[in-house]
């Protein structure tokens, strides 16, 4: 114990650098531990070549940074293969999926996609969660002829990656990230000229690959359109506070705040700090944390999210049947209320039915063949609505539809684009609640 | 730009605040034991989720909860020790630790995770938004209060480890564990009660931490590297070194933010390279500490 401790006063600064490095790794989800949970749904399928199940692998960060959003893919890809052995398989197999933690790490997720496809031979692989990690995951179902049908990686870069410019195997079936705030610059746009004077905008943004690209290019669409940048700062991703950069946009007093954000802890630091400042903006828009659901709502609490704004490609009351029958389902199984259910649990149920249809459609679980399939220019059907993908993999007939929730906090409800069933926006955000 | 930057050296003071009260506790064991506590982030978040259930729960405010949760955390820190610090023996006793403390965070993540689930929740009493307007900007009450509760939690347990005589069993064991068993002193109950006070503290900064972030179980592990580099920073086994680096760090990072966000992180670990290399054992470092 503490002893003379000659080794601490001869390399006391290696030790530092010792612990440091062991901190380090264990804060970037312990990329050097080999322990990945495994869970995996049953099928209760009997073996045999031909009734054998269909085995399926995906990586998903149960654990770490992404873990909210991980936890909720898993509930949404395991509602999917219930529904399907439910109904007798896919021709006639059972599904069998097994989901390995990835701890929010893209070093552990490029293994785990390694382990699933080398050492467990799964038939198909299903994405992770957010663009970070789906990129390198891509790679290497690429370098093994996989398809990589997948519900959370959107953005540009995950479709600019030399695997997918050379094998065009990945497939998101959610809305391409990049424009996802169209609507929202549409929406200012119709506003007209403001009379009494410009409006403002404040674009802090977290140095993420999925936050990042809709935040720019919203920047320079509104700029355009003559609104005032007043704050335009790209943040690291995990900040040891996010008060010094939620006070210099409070103090620009911008009339529209458009945050890059990942998750809700961000979010929720920036309403929480804004609050504190005294400062509540006309307009705010996150890119992600608002559609998060009661996992939002329970962590800034109900009245501050109201007027909060979020983009994205589904919501719980989307006026689809499938999308319906999967809310009244997870509603039962897992509990809370309709308005609560995460979106990531549609982004993962629609990647298992693009890959049920594909294998339908092919009659076998080829993976090259259902390559072909997806890049034939065929529309499929998912709970977030119709799949096109382009000659990228992108889902080119995705709609963008921004989100706000209202009534205290206890609706949610799209409100861009107007018309249809939208409800219409609360144009001036009120007060926070606390 | 003046008022930016007095906001921003104020904001780095206030919030190198909530950092020293997670600080404290993993400096203070390292000092005594010779442990690099890698579980300490993990037990933030645990006090943080005391704290949340007291206040969810029983409606107990957060900070009048610490009365439960300090206490409630020394016996967590007890048994931990009990269970796996103190069966460690050897040459290889301090590089295991690091792997058992881990361990242990595993654990306690695990535990979290079943009983609260993955969604994050914050500590929200009503006074948590509230602020004081002064030098031309606001200041949030939590951040004062978390300020006050640091300096006040250093000096106490300054006062125990100097003023004390359980303190001088303590500095006893820290410079000659075998000359401290020879005047009696029990050497396995200073540790067990050093453990437990290390851990207790940590009930102070997560219930500062816990009103100011929303958190999960999982939050521990994006603290544990920036405290490590506080305490390397403070003096490994420095109380008032904690609470130095602490503030130095957050206002770097806070004043260069300003400009640059993205080189917040970056500038201040080339500083805390830098003394490194001038001056090893930290800015308040062991024989410093030892000195007092």
């Amino acid at each position: 114990m503490g002893a003379n401790l000659p080794w601490f006063s001869k390399n006391a600064a290696a030790l530092g650098a010792v612990a440091l490095s062991v901190g380090v790794l264990a804060a970037c989800s312990s990329s050097s531990s080999s322990s990945s949970a495994v869970s995996t749904t049953s099928s209760g399928a009997a073996s045999g070549s031909s009734s054998a199940p269909i085995t399926i692998g995906a990586s998903l960060s149960l654990t770490g940074d992404f873990s909210t959003d991980g936890q909720a893919f898993q509930k949404g890809y395991n509602l999917w293969v219930k529904d399907v052995n439910a109904a007798g398989g896919i021709l006639g197999r059972q599904v069998k999926l097994t989901v390995l933690d990835d701890k929010s790490d893209p070093n552990q997720v490029v293994t785990n996609y390694q382990t699933l496809i080398n050492s467990d031979h799964v038939d198909l692989t299903f994405g992770p969660f957010s663009s970070l990690l789906t990129g390198p995951a891509s790679a290497v179902a690429a370098r093994n002829g996989y398809a990589f049908v997948e519900g959370a990686g959107g953005a540009p870069s995950v479709f600019d990656t030399p695997s997918n410019q050379a094998d065009h195997n990945t497939f998101d079936v959610s809305l391409p990230v990049a424009e996802e705030l169209m609507p929202f610059v549409s929406y200012i746009q119709s506003l007209g000229p403001a009379k009494d004077k410009t409006l403002t905008a404040a674009f802090p943004s977290a140095d993420d690959p999925f936050a990042s690209p809709p935040v720019q290019l919203a920047e320079a669409k509104l700029k355009a359109l003559g609104v005032q940048v007043v704050y335009s700062k790209v943040f690291p991703e995990e900040s040891s506070s996010y008060k010094p950069q939620a006070d210099n946009v409070a103090a620009k007093k911008p009339d529209i705040v458009v945050l890059g954000s990942t998750d809700v802890p961000t979010v929720a630091a920036f309403m929480s700090e804004f609050a504190q400042d005294h400062f509540t903006p006309k307009m705010f828009i996150a890119a992600a944390g608002p559609d998060q659901g009661a996992a939002f709502t329970k962590a800034v609490g109900a009245g501050n999210a109201t007027g909060m704004m979020v983009p994205n490609g589904w919501y719980p009351s989307y006026n689809n049947a499938e999308s319906q029958k999967m809310v009244s389902e997870y509603v039962q199984q897992y509990g809370g209320s309709a308005s609560g259910v995460n979106a990531d649990v549609a982004e993962a149920y629609a990647v298992g039915q693009v890959v049920q249809q594909a294998i339908t459609a092919n009659g076998s679980v080829d993976n090259a063949k259902i390559i072909s399939y997806l890049h034939s220019g065929v529309t499929l059907q998912t709970v977030q609505g119709t799949v096109k993908f382009d000659s990228l993999g992108e889902n080119s007939s995705a709609a963008a539809f921004v989100f706000q929730w209202q009534n205290n906090g206890s609706k949610y409800v799209q409100v861009l684009p107007t018309g249809g069933v939208s409800v219409p926006i609360i144009a001036t955000k009120p007060a926070w609640a606390r | 730009m003046a008022r930016e930057i007095t906001q921003a050296i104020v904001n780095g003071i206030l919030v190198g605040g909530v950092y020293a009260l997670m600080a404290v506790g993993l400096t203070l064991i390292f000092g005594v034991l010779d442990i690099i506590n890698i579980a300490q982030g993990v037990l933030v978040i645990l006090g943080a989720y005391l704290s949340y259930s007291l206040f969810t729960k029983a409606g107990i405010d957060p900070f009048l909860g610490l009365l439960i949760t300090i206490p409630a955390m020394f016996i967590i820190g007890v048994v931990i020790h009990w269970a796996f610090i103190s069966r460690l023996r050897g040459g290889e006793r301090t590089s295991m630790t690091l792997l058992v403390t881990y361990a242990v965070a595993l654990i306690i993540e695990g535990i979290l995770f079943k009983i609260y689930g993955a969604d994050n929740v914050q500590i929200s009493p009503k006074y948590v938004n509230s602020s004081v307007h002064i030098l031309g900007f606001y200041v949030g009450w939590v951040y004062i209060w978390g300020f006050i509760l640091a300096v006040a939690l250093v000096a106490v347990v300054y006062v125990l480890l100097y003023r004390t005589r359980f303190g001088r069993s303590v500095r006893a064991v820290m410079q000659d564990e075998t000359a401290a068993r020879l005047v009696g002193i029990s050497v396995n109950r200073v540790a067990a009660f050093t453990f437990g006070i290390g851990v207790a503290v940590t009930a102070a900064g997560g219930v500062v931490f816990g009103a100011t972030n929303a958190f999960n179980a999982n939050s521990g592990y994006d603290l544990i590297s920036r405290l490590l580099s506080i305490v390397i920073l403070g003096g490994l086994g420095s109380v008032g070194g904690a609470l130095g680096a602490s503030v130095f760090m957050l206002t770097m990072e806070s004043v260069v933010t300003i400009w640059q966000p993205t080189w917040a992180v970056a500038v201040y670990y080339a500083a805390l390279v830098i003394v490194l290399v001038y001056r090893p054992t930290g800015l308040f470092g062991r024989k410093a500490v030892r000195a007092q």
